[in-house]
């Protein structure tokens, strides 16, 4: 973005810069927008409030919905904490080290986005189900982890494990280890290493990478729906209770679960769009003092 | 996937100074060992308990064959849609200030925030025949709702971002002489566009249709309340893996589930390579 403002100051004509291309591509954009994602967003409102605002709330406080919701923030509470440590830990593993087999860690450290989330449900269902070679251990232990809650987090702590590496590797390695390096010589230690030099310089993309965790743990589907067993009050996280609702012809009680999660969603959106304003003015502050530095 | 090949792989090897290696490798290890891999000996030993004839039988059957097709193809077109309109996206974000143009780069992101279920339920909403578009549509002789367009349409808006998110940065990075000095030697936006803009965005470009492409195959949520699902028709792999299940037949899940696998990581290894390629190819220049 800085590129372009940059020339426009020259008044050097660049590709679509006259005001009818710039109309027209600017016009399609948000039309196209407008009908693919805005109206949508819109309509999951709508159609929640459309039996009225008394049936809204009533059917937000019903007790499956309430089991629901209390579920979902369980998994999500679970869920986020593992993966930040073991977020952490790979880029740390991967940025700061060179080691055989590097690239190859971090190309199985894709894996989750690239599989089907019923697929991931169905590795899942198959080990530890009863019928699984740890399953049926388990089983005799007595210990049930599919169709109950331990399952819908081990699958969800599957879906999610990139998100917190992904935001942080690129971070990291564009910082290098200089400022480490230099601590270390220092006399630090390992864990004030970390808080004083690392955490300060990481900590937006971490609270990115947290976010993106969270939202996409609390909306999780096609997985949680494989391992779950759908059972009303039990397993049923938020996700899964609006298909059942849904199925159940009670439209609009689904669409009020859903608003829920599209709150969610949007709550995801706008912590997106405040820390990227808070790192483009911290860079903006930091070029500035450069400039007044040489000068 | 990796955007992650950047200045410390050309590095001079350093003296390690710095502490923990042991630990971040070792929790690492052990988490995708228990995590990513040991689950998938689960699939790879039921597959191989029911023997080749049988597997072949269950990953070669019509339905489940006629379901492969509409995957690929309802993901094909979805993916090159989200390529034109990616790209334009991509365009308007970086090139033209304009109001509301931040509120659109946060909207962007939506699928991805979004929940698949509630996508799924929402968009079959609007779609029905009775819905705001289905209405609109139904006037015009057209359904998609319970159609394999459904199907397209769905995996279209669960991708959207992907392409937007590789071409923008590049977009960014793109220096203007090139392009002016096409400008003012007389020639047309298109032609500057197209010999000049045009051939530094296309490994990105592609690398975001590649990513959408790879995630409208996995798509489960938000196709299945959109697509129908009639046998032969409307049904995408991922159902029949779900299919399988709920009859608890658990061999035949795996059995296709292991095609869908496999598909995603030779899909997800070619990426990663592609990306390191063209990674260093611009490293390389610069």
């Amino acid at each position: 973005m800085s590129s372009s403002k940059s020339s426009s100051g020259q008044h050097q004509l660049r590709v679509g810069d006259s005001p009818l291309v710039k109309g027209l591509l600017i016009g399609i954009t948000l039309l196209l927008t407008a009908i693919l994602l805005v109206v949508p967003l819109i309509a999951i409102f709508q159609q929640a409030f459309v039996e009225g605002a008394a049936h809204y709330f009533n059917s937000l406080v019903e007790a499956d919905t309430l089991h629901a919701i209390g579920l979902t923030l369980v998994v999500a509470a679970l869920t986020v904490p593992i993966n930040l440590v073991f977020g952490v830990m790979l880029a740390w593993a991967v940025t700061r080290f060179e080691f055989p087999g590097r690239k190859i860690l971090m190309t199985l450290m894709d894996i989750p986005f690239a599989v089907s989330p019923v697929v991931a449900g169905l590795l899942y269902l198959l080990l530890y189900g009863n019928n699984g070679w740890i399953g049926s251990w388990l089983y005799d232990q007595d210990i049930q982890l599919m169709f109950a809650w331990p399952g819908i987090v081990m699958v969800t702590v599957f879906v999610t494990c990139p998100f917190v590496a992904r935001e942080l590797i690129p971070l990291m390695q564009q910082q290098g280890r200089e400022d480490e390096e230099a601590a270390v010589i220092l006399g630090a230690s390992g864990w004030q290493l970390f808080r004083r030099v690392t955490l300060p310089n990481i900590k937006w993309a971490l609270i990115y990478g947290v976010i993106l965790t969270n939202a996409r743990a609390v909306g999780e589907f096609g997985a949680v729906s494989v391992v779950s067993g759908n059972i009303r009050g039990e397993t049923n996280t938020l996700p899964l209770h609006v298909q059942l609702q849904y199925e159940d012809y009670q439209a609009a009680a689904a669409f009020a679960s859903a608003s829920l999660l599209a709150m969610i969603a949007l709550l995801t959106l706008l912590l997106k769009a405040f820390i990227e304003w808070r790192q483009e003015r911290s860079l903006k502050i930091e070029a500035e003092k450069e400039r007044q530095v040489t000068q | 996937m990796a955007t992650h090949l950047s200045a410390a792989d050309t590095r001079p090897r350093h003296k390690r100074v710095l502490p923990g290696l042991s630990l971040s490798l070792g929790t690492s290890l052990l988490f995708i060992s228990l995590i990513l891999l040991l689950p998938m000996t689960g699939l790879v030993m039921q597959s191989v308990d029911m023997g080749w004839d049988r597997y072949w039988q269950v990953i070669s059957d019509e339905r489940v064959v006629a379901s492969y097709k509409v995957t690929l193809w309802a993901a094909l077109i979805a993916s090159v849609f989200n390529g034109f309109f990616g790209l334009l996206l991509a365009w308007v974000l970086v090139r033209y200030d304009f109001p509301g143009r931040r509120i659109l780069d946060a909207l962007v992101d939506l699928p991805f925030a979004l929940p698949t279920a509630v996508a799924g339920i929402t968009l079959a909403t609007l779609y029905a025949q009775n819905g705001w578009y289905g209405e609109i549509l139904e006037s015009l002789g057209l359904k998609v709702a319970y159609t394999p367009w459904g199907i397209v349409l769905a995996m279209a808006f669960t991708s959207i971002p992907f392409v937007v998110r590789t071409v923008q940065p590049v977009l960014e990075e793109l220096s203007p002489e090139e392009e002016e000095a096409g400008m003012t030697l007389g020639a047309s936006d298109w032609s500057v566009f197209r010999r000049v803009i045009f051939p530094a965005l296309w490994p990105a470009l592609m690398t975001g249709i590649a990513l959408s492409f790879t995630r409208s195959l996995g798509e489960f949520g938000a196709v299945i309340f959109i697509a129908g699902n009639m046998p032969y028709v409307s049904e995408i792999t991922s159902l029949m893996i779900f299919v399988s299940l709920q009859e608890f037949d658990f061999p035949a899940a795996s059995a296709i589930a292991s095609v869908v696998l496999m598909a995603s990581l030779v899909l997800l290894f070619a990426i990663n390579i592609w990306q390191a390629r063209y990674l260093r190819r611009l490293h390389g220049r610069s």
